[in-house]
């Protein structure tokens, strides 16, 4: 039901861009007005819910840690896996960000005849999501060919090996076909496995399916229905150098994989993917696991009024004095 | 705010990357300049092979094609829409109104970062050799003229 929520959502997406951009003089609502305005509301929602998670403190020192803390010189600690100072937590967010190295150690649990529980390492959807992420971000780089003018070298160098295979005209890209099997790899393990399939809501399939939707638009415009990519550099390098122009017939399905992308922008501080800031965030990974060195003080702490000795002291000190009594100060 | 000169730092290498194409066509000055085509005056040849439409978007699917053809299936000529025969070939046909591939080809190729790897290893006819290793290459007694004659 979720699932179906979500695919007729984006039909409905599809359909609105396909019936739009087909009206003529829509092109510059979709062409131009649509994408500004994604990225306004990209931008100024990120920065919001960032600046608004920045506002929570962080009441308690709350590394996970998988490793041995630096305690005494003749215990072997491991730096990485339970960092104890700045550099050891770059270097574990590096392996979060890069390599997702949590996922990484995904574990599964089965009953066998026996019956017999089993538990046992699970690396399939750490080989779905780091295929698909990487893809992702070579194909957002690889789209800077149509943003920059002139084209950085590096964008060149990445796009030719994208294409190290050389196979067809114009080439296939090696990500092209990664980034959609890792999709549909994800999709089916939400659609297939039961018990993945109970606790998927709407918001699981629809960015899947959004993914999954902008991928095919631009796979099916380089292979099968071939658009005038001179005319979608001159739409694109005139929406970053605000001189917006809409050349004439690009072609619907540009039009369907820009809006596509737009509602992804739009949608994006909405939703789950917000993970893209939020793993930097993430209070059980950023802190050195330093709690035996310094102490972490709650900065929800009150203020609490004390009364030192010194005070004290100083307001008894003639009676404390007739007493008998021992004193600091004189 | 807690933790402010991070968080800030983070958003603005974050806005900064993410708005990088708005700053660097700005800067760039050259940015809105496009591919700027000179088109072939041939007398005897107005038409080609298949409509703008078609060619701009889908020229190299047709050349490919082409070469299957010649390649594997012995088939040589190629029919236009307008019923008029042209022999598949690119360093002929194509080449042969479009003789400078750097005000045509190469134009659009550049501004939309297509690297072409075809004559990486099929060489063109000498005369359609433009740039700076045209000199040294069309020098009578290059031995890379020699070589290249020999091979066409």
């Amino acid at each position: 039901m979720n699932a179906l929520f979500s695919l007729v959502a984006i039909i409905v997406i599809i359909a609105a861009a396909f019936l739009g951009a087909s009206v003529p003089h829509l092109d510059f609502l979709f062409g131009v007005v649509f994408p500004y305005a994604a990225i306004t509301v990209f931008l100024t929602g990120i920065v919001y819910r960032v600046i608004k998670w920045s506002t929570s403190p962080v009441p308690f020192h709350i590394p996970t840690v998988a490793g041995q803390q630096k305690s005494l010189p003749w215990i072997k600690d491991s730096p990485l896996e339970s960092p104890h100072n700045t550099w050891g937590v770059v270097g574990r967010m590096a392996l979060e960000i890069l390599f997702f190295r949590s996922l990484f150690r995904n574990t599964k649990m089965e009953m066998k005849n026996g019956p017999k529980l089993v538990y046992g390492s699970s690396k399939y959807l750490w080989l779905g999501a780091i295929v698909f992420h990487w893809s992702m971000l070579i194909i957002v780089l690889r789209h800077l060919r149509l943003f920059m003018q002139p084209i950085p070298s590096f964008v060149l160098g990445l796009d030719s090996l994208d294409g190290f295979f050389q196979v067809g005209l114009p080439g296939l890209y090696i990500t092209d076909v990664l980034i959609l099997s890792a999709l549909t790899f994800l999709i089916l393990r939400r659609l297939t496995v039961r018990r993945i399939r109970y606790i998927s809501l709407a918001a699981d399939y629809f960015p899947l399916f959004l993914l999954f939707s902008i991928a095919a638009t631009g796979v099916l415009m380089r292979y099968f229905f071939r658009i005038d990519l001179v005319n979608v550099k001159e739409l694109a390098v005139g929406l970053f150098s605000f001189h917006p122009v809409v050349p004439q017939g690009t072609g619907v399905l540009f039009y369907v994989h820009l809006f596509l992308v737009c509602t992804l922008l739009v949608y994006f501080p909405f939703s789950k993917l917000m993970h893209m800031p939020g793993i930097f965030l993430s209070p059980t990974r950023n802190l050195a696991n330093n709690s035996r060195m310094k102490r972490h003080v709650n900065p929800w702490n009150h203020p609490v009024r004390v009364h030192t000795y010194e005070e004290y002291e100083d307001e008894y000190r003639e009676k404390m004095k007739e007493a008998g009594l021992p004193l600091d100060k004189e | 705010m807690y933790d402010s000169g991070k968080i800030i730092a983070g958003l603005v290498i974050f806005i900064g990357l993410f708005t990088s194409p708005f700053w660097y066509d700005l800067a760039s000055g050259t940015a809105l300049q496009t591919p700027d085509l000179v088109l072939p005056t041939k007398a005897d040849q107005k038409q080609c092979v298949a409509s703008l439409e078609f060619m701009r978007r889908d020229h190299m699917a047709l050349l490919n094609d082409w070469r299957t053809q010649v390649v594997r299936d012995g088939i040589t000529y190629y029919k236009s829409a307008n019923g008029k025969e042209f022999e598949m070939r690119y360093t002929k046909t194509c080449l042969g109104c479009h003789t400078n591939t750097s005000q045509f080809c190469d134009q659009c190729h550049n501004y939309i970062g297509v690297t072409l790897y075809c004559l990486d290893c099929h060489n063109m006819p000498a005369t359609q050799i433009q740039g700076p290793m045209a000199a040294k290459i069309l020098n009578p007694n290059s031995e890379i003229l020699n070589k290249l004659q020999i091979q066409n």
